[in-house]
């Protein structure tokens, strides 16, 4: 309240000094004084006249004249028909309870006769509402100032700066206060009185990136499409536009005609209609009709008909290119002032500069997270794939399981976050044991014979594929991430990153570090290396090849367990999930090089970063940013056929 | 040399005269014979499955002779489909356009009915004028080329750039594998020029022939059908026999020997895999005129491992295999999914075939691949064999 008086009071100077004399008169003047000076108008508001009483109103310096112009406008004023004053009035039964509008006393009751309801029409109650602006700016309340700042962004007006900007140094919330230091720029940028005001203002804007800055930076850039015989004096030109580069020649013409300043073209489809109209016992303009079965016909039929007069002529060639180049095609700036929009032109490339490189932050995340998401869905199958020679089509539906075994915890477990931590190893254990089986089932009788080891474990991904459908129907299954993982790292107006976006990452650089740990410090890590190389050797040396290649293609399917219960928390759970991963998987390892988690890291890299990077060229089109991406890696495959890293050596086998 | 080469192959033999009979007998028994005891739609079917059987060959060359897994060569059947289409839905819409047109009082210009026509076709994908892939959709002549060189010239660039890089084995698969994604992806946008997802569609109307019925052109495709999958065989039979057929089957079970004994590996594998993809196209522009409508899905990468499905199961290395494959999967294929079976009722579950046949298909693929690499062709081995014995 105190912050309201001080406003009220610093308004009060800021205005005319005339009713300050006003205030030093007695009896002492109240809202009431001050209104019955205006009775007519407040009781009967026109928009025009009640300005002049808000004006006055605020002049006054009164501590309660946000709650009567509060009150005004939601029609709770009554006038007392007796003595003409102002009350605040409230219903009871067939009576009216009336307040006293200075004190909030009651005042006793009136009949409903008694006494006459002010009800301000919509736009005086506009008026008013801006007026409130002003104090709702400095109201007690947090909400109420956030609520003025957002009407004052909705419908920004020249008005608004002088008491945005008083209420700023009042402001003790820092956010609050930031904001509204920001809209008072915005504001003066658009609406500041001397030129240097606002270019001052502007090149303060440079410095910002958010969207309501750059939509003020537009505004004030806002052109209109013109065209004269030649350029005007005084008009703020944005550029000249060249017929046939800048415009489109049927655009220009149809600019010029719009401008009253070429003969409207005849269209094709008018011709048509002319003639069918002109047909005359078989001919129009002295030709058969037969023959007019081409455009250079019917054309001179048109203009046949257009020399007897019976038609408007056809704007040629020649006409339509003198009209086109003696007129001059131009854009100009709505805001007449060139240092202006020279100004903001500089401040909105600065900005716009700043938010491209802001742009290119983003999407080196996306790529990232696109990157880390490849990574855990390929490095299953780089284990099989690189270490064991297996191509395991069906590792994209061990990533479904996964998925799928994340969905039904959840049924059980209703705690997302513990859920969760369940799904993890459980999806691990499942897919796992699938894994196992399928080797000792299928795979072992394969080794060597890789093609047929592709088709038989395709044989089982379509048939995995359709039980899942046949279990869990064909929809999509919702897997719920906990909610400390729903909301976005917010880092500015351009860069944000969604937090499960970054724990995908955090999995997988987790993974990264296991399995790099497993292969190269564990007993078991050893084995599979030495298996890798050489299996006979390994196996005079007591190892068992078996037992190595059945633990090796379990870790490789957990590991797709995991990736799916990951892939799952952001996108659907749904039986073609593991189909959409396995060929991008298999692109994945054979672009990083066969045989080597870190050939994996590189070629999810390069698979991710490469399809942000052609979205960002096209970013509509993500089909055609996948073809593209497969057409590059189909021509990389050329040029280095063993992948990024490739192994060299005897450890290369083939 | 012809008497020669047939004489050494008595297996061609016996497949054309099965292949003729089979041909003769849905003849008569179509609704086109007036018996009708084979009804349109399924001497269609039929017509599909030679097709399918033609690309199997192909497939089977490809793969069980040079020892190229191909999962792309259904890639080369839709282009051929599509490459066919393209004239069907043209012409036809210009013969409906033009009658439409020609009730007006003055006779259109060329200008009026190609833009009439692109509204007609291309309306479906908010667009209106021809991109450049249509150039030569007015001529049959040239889009059948077209059939003939889209394949061709594709498989040439690809098997070239991969062949001269040696890609072989499962990266070559994966490699044909991702060049289907990238097609059916491109295909799968609106502005391919090829109305996105809606592919091309009315192909079974063939312009000109407006009042002949269906039951009569669907027995002239089954007939076309025949025939192109009787000369793709004895093609393929040939490739495959003699000197270079033998070059071919080195290739597929020692690579670096052949190459060490002076071949040049690489352009036998180019000639092997154009070939075949010419023959993919010439399948598909037969088989998508029966289907009557094309759309990307058909190109998806799971067509073409089921195509390499077929020939497994049908037995690899033996082209009748490949027909036998395809025919029994795809029209066994059509059976169970299309209600044909009965469900098992089992009292606590009924098995729903539609629901199920995938993952039997899936299963008994497992099994053929652990237990029978010969496939379905392994069994005449061992008929072959008993009768040897005797």
């Amino acid at each position: 309240m105190v912050r309201a008086l001080l406003l009220a009071f610093a308004l009060c100077l800021s205005l005319s000094g005339a009713d300050a004399q006003t205030a030093d008169q007695s009896p002492p003047e109240t809202l009431q004084t001050v209104l019955q000076r205006h009775a007519d108008e407040v009781a009967n508001p026109g928009r025009r006249s009640v300005s002049v009483v808000i004006e006055d109103l605020v002049a006054s310096g009164q501590p309660n004249v946000a709650t009567f112009l509060e009150r005004w406008q939601d029609k709770g004023v009554f006038q007392r028909s007796s003595d003409g004053l102002f009350f605040y009035a409230k219903r009871q039964g067939s009576e009216y309870a009336l307040t006293d509008m200075s004190t909030g006393d009651s005042a006793g009751t009136a009949a409903a006769d008694m006494i006459t309801e002010i009800r301000p029409n919509g736009g005086v109650r506009r008026v008013i509402g801006a007026a409130l602006v002003q104090f709702q700016l400095s109201d007690p309340d947090p909400a109420r100032r956030v609520a003025a700042l957002d009407a004052i962004s909705r419908s920004p007006d020249a008005d608004q700066i002088e008491p945005l900007r008083a209420s700023i140094d009042g402001e003790q919330d820092p956010e609050l206060k930031r904001r509204k230091e920001r809209l008072a720029g915005h504001l003066r940028a658009r609406f500041g009185e001397t030129t240097e005001d606002r270019i001052d203002a502007i090149s303060a804007l440079s410095s910002d990136l958010d969207v309501a800055t750059r939509s003020v930076l537009n505004l004030i850039l806002t052109t209109t499409s013109e065209v004269a015989a030649k350029l005007p004096e005084g008009v703020n030109v944005a550029r000249v536009l060249k017929v046939g580069s800048d415009i489109p020649e049927a655009e220009a013409y149809a600019r010029l005609v719009a401008a009253d300043l070429a003969p409207r073209p005849v269209s094709d489809d008018e011709i048509k209609a002319a003639l069918t109209a002109n047909i005359r016992e078989g001919r129009v303009g002295g030709l058969p009709v037969g023959q007019l079965g081409s455009r250079e016909s019917r054309e001179n039929a048109y203009d046949a008909l257009a020399a007897q007069g019976a038609v408007p002529a056809r704007v040629t060639a020649e006409i339509r290119t003198a009209a086109l180049s003696s007129n001059v095609f131009y854009d100009a700036y709505a805001d007449r002032d060139p240092q202006v929009t020279d100004a903001a032109r500089t401040a909105l490339d600065e900005v716009e500069a700043r938010v491209a490189r802001y742009q290119m932050i983003d999407i080196g995340m996306d790529a990232l997270s696109l990157a880390s998401i490849y990574f855990l869905a390929a490095i299953g199958l780089a284990i099989t794939f690189g270490v064991m020679g297996v191509i395991n089509m069906a590792h994209g539906e061990f990533i479904m399981m996964g998925a799928y075994t994340g969905y039904v915890v959840q049924l059980f477990i209703p705690d997302y976050t513990i859920s969760l931590l369940v799904a993890l190893p459980l999806a691990f254990a499942v897919t796992f044991g699938a894994g196992v089986a399928m080797e000792r089932l299928v795979i072992r009788h394969l080794y060597h014979r890789p093609l047929e080891t592709l088709l038989a474990t395709f044989g089982i991904s379509i048939a995995l594929q359709q039980l899942a459908k046949n279990i869990f129907g064909t929809q999509a299954r919702p897997l719920t991430s906990p909610g400390w993982l729903d909301g976005a790292w917010v880092i500015n107006d351009v860069v944000q990153i969604a937090n499960i976006r970054i724990a995908i990452f955090v999995l997988a650089l987790i993974f990264l570090g296991l399995i790099l740990f497993v292969l190269k410090r564990t007993r078991l890590g050893l084995e599979v290396r030495s298996v890798t190389q050489n299996p006979g050797m390994a196996a005079s040396m007591g190892i068992n090849p078996d037992r190595i290649n059945m633990l090796t293609f379990g870790l490789g399917s957990g590991i797709a367990g995991i990736a799916g219960v990951a892939i799952g928390l952001y996108a659907k759970v749904t039986s073609e999930m593991g189909a959409d991963y396995i060929v991008q998987s298999f692109m994945t390892v054979v672009v990083g090089g066969v045989g080597n988690v870190w050939g994996t890291l590189a070629g999810a890299s390069l698979i991710g970063g490469l399809q942000k990077g052609i979205e960002w060229f096209n970013p509509s089109n993500t089909l055609a940013a996948q073809t593209y991406m497969i057409l590059f890696i189909i021509l990389f495959i050329q040029f280095r056929p063993k992948g990024i890293v490739a192994l060299k050596g005897r450890a290369a086998g083939d | 040399m012809k008497q020669g080469f047939l004489s050494k192959n008595p297996s061609v033999l016996w497949f054309l005269a099965a292949l003729g009979f089979f041909t003769l007998c849905v003849t008569v028994l179509s609704e086109a014979a007036g018996i009708g005891l084979i009804s349109t739609s399924f001497v269609k079917t039929l017509g599909k499955t030679l097709c399918l059987c033609l690309v199997a060959v192909a497939m089977d060359v490809v793969w069980g002779y040079c020892g190229i897994l191909s999962l792309g060569h259904f890639a080369f059947f839709g282009i051929g489909g599509y490459a066919i289409g393209m004239w069907l839905m043209y012409a036809r819409t210009e013969i409906i356009v033009v009658k439409s047109l020609s009730a007006a009082a003055i006779p259109p210009t060329p200008e009026e009915i190609t833009a009439s026509v692109g509204q007609q076709i291309f309306g479906v994908v908010g667009a209106t004028d021809f991109p450049w892939l249509w150039a030569f959709a007015d001529s049959l002549f040239l889009q059948l080329l077209m059939v003939v060189l889209v394949p061709g010239l594709l498989a040439l660039v690809f098997g070239w750039l991969a062949f001269r890089s040696r890609v072989t084995g499962v990266y070559l698969s994966i490699l044909t594998q991702a060049m289907t994604l990238a097609l059916s992806l491109y295909l799968f946008q609106n502005d391919s020029g090829l109305r996105g997802n809606n592919g091309l569609s009315g192909l079974q109307n063939i312009p000109g022939f407006e009042q002949t019925p269906q039951a009569l052109i669907s027995v002239w495709f089954f007939w076309a059908s025949a025939l192109a999958l009787a000369l793709g065989y004895v093609l393929f039979a040939w490739v495959v026999s003699g000197k270079m057929g033998s070059v071919v089957r080195g290739i597929r079970d020692n690579e670096s020997r052949v190459r060490f004994l002076g071949y040049h590996v690489e352009t036998y594998k180019l000639f092997v895999f154009t070939l075949t993809a010419v023959a993919s196209g010439i399948a598909g522009a037969l088989y998508y005129p029966q289907a009557g409508i094309i759309n990307p899905a058909e190109i998806a990468p799971i067509a073409s491992i089921y195509l390499a499905v077929w020939v497994a199961i049908g037995g690899r290395g033996r082209l009748y295999g490949a027909v036998l494959g395809a025919a029994l999967v795809s029209l066994l294929s059509s059976w169970f999914t299309g209600g044909g079976a009965p469900n098992i009722p089992l009292g606590f579950y009924t098995i729903q075939w539609t629901d199920w046949w995938l993952v039997l298909l899936g299963l008994s693929f497992v099994a053929v691949t652990l237990f029978f690499p010969k496939g379905i062709g392994g069994l005449f081995d061992l008929i072959v064999r008993k009768g040897d014995q005797k």
